[in-house]
């Protein structure tokens, strides 16, 4: 399996990424990509500024052992995971999970749990900054219950 | 034997420092450390470090028990993550 991860400030390039994920191996016979974006509304609030921080060194850990995890359980032919830092703004691109596979079945399902893992698992925090001040996020139960889901699955 | 401490995002605003190299003599357990860190600072830190919430890491794992630490081991503190 051919890994990438990636944590940076910079955006990324969605047709370098998928370009990469399509051209790994002629076996590939589909690629699901997933892009995360920043809203600008949040809990009814106006978000002028999205922060976001990391564990450096945890992170990257985190999301290769998610990868592990998703390859142990569909056929993945390569992953990709590029997580963004620091102050982002709405409309931004934030994160992207790329997975490809032989079958779409494979390639849409780790995909989503690659996505649902990272955001109970990976290290990162997000900090708005609103009109009414500054505020960090807190877990949202949907997400806990996205991820829990695939445990029991298992 | 030096100890690196690390604390991340709404913790690190709480206690208004990111990182403390913490000296200990012998062996020590995360629980131990955490009362030596607030015997150093204040009383508010042992009820900041374990709130209920509040994940611990050593070297970049997550425990979900007292362990013991050694020389040169970093451990981490830090609220639920929220990336994605």
């Amino acid at each position: 399996m051919e890994k990438k991860i990636q944590v940076q400030e910079e955006t990324f390039d969605l047709r370098a990424e998928y370009d990469h994920l399509r051209s790994v191996s002629l076996k590939v016979g589909a690629v699901v990509t997933f892009t995360g974006t920043v809203r600008d509304l949040n809990e009814d609030e106006s978000v002028q500024v999205l922060h976001l921080e990391h564990y450096p060194g945890m992170t990257e850990r985190e999301l290769d052992k998610i990868i592990d995890e998703a390859a142990e359980r569909w056929d993945v032919i390569a992953a990709t995971v590029i997580h963004r830092v620091g102050d982002l703004y709405p409309g931004d691109e934030i994160v992207f999970v790329g997975m490809s596979s032989q079958h779409r079945g494979d390639a849409f399902a780790s995909c989503s749990f690659v996505m649902d893992y990272l955001k109970t698992r990976a290290t990162f925090w997000k900090k708005e900054k609103t009109e009414e001040g500054d505020r960090w996020l807190t877990t949202r139960e949907s997400d806990v219950t996205a991820a829990d889901a695939w445990d029991k699955a298992q | 034997m030096t100890i690196k401490i690390v604390f991340f995002a709404s913790l690190r605003e709480a206690l208004g420092v990111d990182s403390v190299d913490l000296q200990i003599s012998g062996s020590c357990s995360v629980s131990a450390l955490i009362r030596q860190l607030s015997d150093q600072h204040s009383p508010e830190w042992l009820e900041i470090l374990t709130a209920e919430n509040i994940r611990v890491a050593v070297n970049h794992d997550i425990i979900n028990e007292d362990v013991e630490v050694a020389d040169g081991d970093e451990v981490a503190f830090f609220p639920p993550v929220t990336g994605g």
